[in-house]
């Protein structure tokens, strides 16, 4: 009994992160509202205070938004496995669709109907990356003194084809000695 | 061997890829793109518009289609998806057990103010990878491409409209206008 049980939440916990995979189109934050609805509100597996703290983690780690989150909420229901189950129900449907479309855009990528549209896509897509720079740079906080971070870090991956990786661990390391000269300074 | 650089390319980006799919694009340009030529530049671009209409997460998408187009194979696809996620996988579990210690901690909080802007840095060297030739003509003299950008600014940032929408929009302006 108890066996069936425990089959029927991970069943369940699959089905929930599979319909949240497969209706969020675009991605991360539009799909944290649905993620709280289902496994909040609905199925009651954690509290808005839980799945808050969850969101603050997901977003501070490194990694998909959207994985992060399903990851973090599997795991405080089942553990490990239910992470398990959770991360590959919300990462299924973006596969398999993913999938179908890159083998049929391979075999027609010559289609003149396809490249008509993708011509014209181009433009948009470059649009919407310019979004999230004017949203993030409200976000984060931007003014004279930190300005100047971004900018390095778009002209050395630029036009100094340096890796991202690199300005992503000089923040990590800058973080580190900020913090740490600042704790000497207050024990002083 | 192909899978195991797949693999660790995608662990790469896994790891440093802070936040969030828009981010994690100049990693897709520097692997995918520049070091290993998996995909090209517009391949890129085409796969972020296909992005915008499919359902899921931006950076499984891209993990998925690259690891097709690399090597031809659903394995390929599998791999790269995996190894995107794996580092996720690992750093949540380990932070959810530690959260109470590390919420309020001063490096982390150091480390995010400083992470932020970079992170918008990383942005916008993928939106200066893709001011090309691919996207707007030879001598980036496409009137029409850059009317399309322009109107999509607006639209977005000012009426908020919803990507998808736009995206379909453009696909049919472009079966009618090229």
């Amino acid at each position: 009994m108890n066996q069936k049980n425990t089959k029927n939440i991970y069943l369940e916990m699959f089905w929930s992160f599979f319909k949240i995979g497969a209706f969020t189109i675009g991605g991360g934050y539009a799909m944290l509202p649905l993620i709280q609805r289902e496994v909040v509100d609905r199925k009651k597996w954690i509290d808005s205070k839980e799945f808050l703290d969850m969101t603050v983690l997901a977003q501070t780690a490194p990694g998909l938004l959207a994985m992060n989150i399903s990851i973090a909420v599997g795991n405080k229901i089942k553990g490990k496995k239910g992470a398990l189950v959770s991360s590959i129900g919300a990462a299924l449907p973006s596969f398999v669709s993913i999938l179908i479309i890159a083998i049929f855009l391979t075999k027609f990528q010559d289609n003149i109907y396809i490249k008509k549209m993708f011509k014209a896509l181009r433009p948009v897509v470059v649009a919407l990356l310019v979004i999230p720079i004017i949203t993030l740079s409200k976000g984060a906080g931007l003014n004279w003194k930190n300005v100047w971070m971004p900018i390095v870090a778009a002209v050395g991956i630029s036009f100094f084809n340096l890796s991202p990786v690199w300005f992503i661990l000089a923040a990590i390391l800058g973080g580190i000695g900020w913090a740490y000269t600042k704790k000497r300074r207050v024990k002083e | 061997m192909i899978y195991l650089q797949i693999f660790i390319s995608f662990f790469k980006i896994g790891i440093f890829g802070f936040g969030g799919g828009a981010a994690m694009i100049s990693f897709f340009q520097y692997e995918l793109v520049d070091k290993y030529g998996w995909i090209s530049a517009p391949q890129l671009t085409d796969m972020i518009a296909v992005s915008q209409m499919t359902p899921g997460p931006i950076g499984i998408n891209c993990a998925t289609y690259a690891g097709y187009l690399a090597t031809g194979t659903v394995w390929g696809s599998f791999i790269a998806t995996f190894a995107i996620v794996l580092p996720s996988f690992i750093i949540m579990i380990l932070l959810t057990r530690f959260v109470a210690k590390y919420a309020n901690n001063l490096y982390i909080e150091k480390c995010m103010q400083i992470l932020r802007p970079t992170v918008i840095g990383l942005i916008g060297a993928a939106v200066f990878s893709m001011l090309t030739e691919d996207t707007f003509g030879p001598n980036y003299s496409n009137i029409s491409s850059w009317i399309i950008f322009i109107v999509s600014l607006f639209l977005l940032d000012k009426i908020k409209l919803n990507p998808l929408i736009l995206i379909v929009a453009a696909a049919v302006i472009g079966l009618i206008i090229y």
